[in-house]
């Protein structure tokens, strides 16, 4: 027997978190594995074509393919459309180059079990465009199990038939710009919650205990109020009909069919989700603030630094790990935010997460939706990552 | 200045909360103040909306549901979250990062892509629309608060109870039971209140994973404010309030609880 440490009390330890590291693996990190899965894998098209997409194997790809081609593609698509699988291949094939649905679907639809004349007759008798290149390239595209066409879709990239990447058409480039959106908003939010959380976290942490718990009642009431209330007072305050309007009609100050358009576009988004995430800057810097004995302050302006002096060079220094776990925090749940955009957003404020239910309930483009969502992700797990360096796993405590 | 500020800042965060009380019990059907409740006219206000939300069926059965839920997902969350912190507490625990990581993992996530990848895993394993599934990924979600509150809990606790209780002869079940426990029992309750009120909020999952037949209150209210809008909501968000602040102050008290044995 070696003499080896005694790893009985691993083992135990091990044992305890062994249930819920089974049960968040389960129901929570294997329906994300699968979902990810999706972003690199989609075999409808692959499964329902075979034989079709291997005869395109030995294709030239300069000019449409041969009889055997089009007489593999009629019987598998005619089979497709039995098992009413056709929707589904349009559905793909149409992804890679648009037009093409319906040309799939009318095929499925309209071929008999006999050609009329040849079946690559009968194919451009259907639609001619199965004369050309293109509508096989796209075929062959979407017929790959494993492809980053969602993953260059979600960067507004898409591969040519040659093999090549090149950027989407303009009007169909819209995800990078709603990247830059997100990030921005984020941004912005983040900065207007540090604006508004500074001052107040400081003047709560030095306030005397008494008012110091009653004034942090009043940011932690509205942090753990629901937040489809929040966002419900603010449609009730913002709305056209809202409590805000009628105040400045009532003083004057617009007219009452000049009344401001405050929700249902960005300026909705912002306000919400400034209101919502603004405890989250401030209960971080509230516990660092805290920790920082009035005395510092003192002893700086005894040395002759004046307020400005003393604050730049000994209090803010002091505070920055609250400033920047409270930052990170704000912008980590900015970025994927949902529920505020979908609600106040209208059209003008969704972000990127809006994009992903977009394509989840609406569009049906799952594989989209699972590359944007693994984006979103990674984003976030590198800046927790960043955080959890910052402030502990512990976290700053919350609440 | 300074304080002027400050006013400021906490007016933008308790207004709009403030506001929802006395228009919920608005006697029209509008979202902002009739002239007649300014002129504090009896006849303008009324309890119509709570009359409403108390006789309606949806909103019975969306508490039912909500409560339900809730509560089955706390309990798995806590009795899992409990254990996996004092596994994790322990000096001995492997990959003690890693896992952390692992476990937090939920609320890390944006809960579009939670919701997103579990719409597509419990449908196929049989759970979509099913109570189990949101009781389920409720509880996935709410675990994270448990093990954290949890574990900073036990940094507190002093070990050397336990072999106290050991040189006495408890067994290690006894010990946990009849000294651990007690003593970490404001931290458990917290972690409890944060996993319950996680679940009683949660939309997006509910949205994704749930039918007709899982209708909860954030669902009912999601519903409510997107299509048609009724001051009903507001009596529900005016029940909220007061729902959140007697959480709020349950986990204060717990804390000071916790600070003063600790």
């Amino acid at each position: 027997m070696p003499r080896g440490r005694n790893w009985r009390p691993q083992l135990r330890a091990a044992g305890l978190a062994l249930p819920l590291v089974a049960f968040v693996g389960v129901t929570f990190v294997a329906p994300l594995a699968t979902m990810f899965s999706r972003s690199v894998y989609d075999a409808v098209v692959a499964d329902a074509l075979p034989e079709t997409l291997a005869l395109l194997e030995g294709w030239d790809g300069e000019s449409a393919p041969g009889e055997d081609v089009f007489a593999a593609a009629a019987r598998e698509l005619m089979e497709a459309q039995e098992e009413r699988v056709i929707g589904q291949v349009a559905g793909r094939v149409n992804r890679v180059q648009g037009g093409m649905r319906s040309i799939v679907a009318v095929t499925g639809r309209r071929l008999a079990a006999a050609p009329d004349g040849s079946w690559r007759e009968t194919f451009l008798g259907i639609d001619p465009a199965w004369g050309e290149a293109g509508t096989w390239h796209a075929v062959r595209t979407a017929g790959e199990r494993y492809t980053s066409r969602h993953y260059l879709a979600a960067v507004d990239l898409r591969r040519l038939p040659d093999g090549s990447i090149a950027r989407q058409d303009e009007d169909r480039r819209i995800y990078l710009r709603l990247f830059a959106r997100t990030f921005l908003v984020s941004l912005s939010i983040t900065g207007l919650c540090l604006l508004f959380g500074y001052p107040l976290a400081h003047f709560i942490a030095h306030a005397p205990p008494r008012r110091a718990g009653l004034l942090l009642a009043l940011v932690l009431v509205p942090f753990w109020t629901s937040l489809l209330v929040r966002t419900t007072s603010w449609i009730v305050l913002l709305q056209g009909q809202g409590v805000i309007n009628d105040i400045l009609v009532a003083l004057g100050l617009v007219s009452d069919d000049g009344r401001l358009a405050l929700i249902y576009n960005m300026t909705g988004t912002f306000v919400a989700m400034t209101h919502v995430l603004l405890p989250f800057m401030v209960l971080p810097l509230y516990s660092v603030m805290r920790g920082i004995p009035r005395s510092h302050m003192d002893a700086a302006a005894s040395l002759g630094a004046g307020p400005a002096q003393g604050f730049l060079r000994v209090y803010w220094p002091q505070t920055l790990p609250g400033v920047g776990a409270g930052s990170l925090l704000v912008f980590i749940l900015a970025i994927g935010y949902y529920i505020t955009p979908a609600l106040v957003g209208g059209s003008t404020g969704q972000l990127i997460s809006n994009m992903v239910a977009y394509h989840m309930q609406t569009s049906l483009n799952w594989g989209l939706a699972s590359a944007l969502g693994a984006i979103i992700l990674a984003c976030v797990i590198g800046l927790y990552l960043l955080y959890e360096r910052l402030a502990g796993t512990e976290g700053v405590r919350v609440a | 200045m300074h304080v002027a500020f400050c006013a400021a800042v906490l007016f933008f965060l308790m207004a709009p909360i403030l506001v929802i009380v006395p228009l919920s019990f608005n006697a029209e059907p509008y979202f902002t103040f009739t002239e007649g409740m300014l002129r504090l006219d009896p006849e303008a206000w009324s309890l119509r909306w709570y009359r409403e939300i108390a006789t309606s069926d949806v909103w019975r059965s969306a508490l039912v549901n909500s409560l339900v839920i809730g509560t089955a997902a706390t309990a798995l969350a806590t009795f899992l979250g409990t254990l996996a912190a004092l596994g994790l507490s322990s000096p001995n625990m492997p990959a003690r990062r890693f896992l952390m990581g692992f476990l937090v993992s939920p609320l890390v996530t944006p809960v579009i892509i939670s919701a997103a990848g579990m719409f597509f895993f419990y449908s196929r394993m049989g759970l979509g629309q099913t109570h189990l599934g949101l009781i389920l990924a409720h509880a996935a979600l709410g675990t994270p608060f448990v093990v954290i509150t949890v574990t900073a809990t036990l940094t507190a606790y002093n070990t050397t109870l336990n072999r106290a209780a050991a040189s006495l002869g408890a067994g290690p079940l006894r010990t946990f039971t009849r000294v651990q426990l007690p003593l970490i029992a404001p931290g458990v309750l917290s972690g409890a209140l944060f996993a319950f009120a996680t679940s009683f909020d949660e939309v997006v999952v509910v949205l994704f994973l749930g039918g007709v037949e899982q209708n909860t209150i954030p669902r009912q209210m999601w519903a409510g404010i997107r299509e048609e809008i009724s001051p009903a909501i507001l009596a529900v968000a005016t029940f909220l309030i007061v729902f959140a602040a007697a959480l709020l102050l349950t986990v204060g008290w717990l804390r000071r609880r916790a600070a003063g044995t600790g």
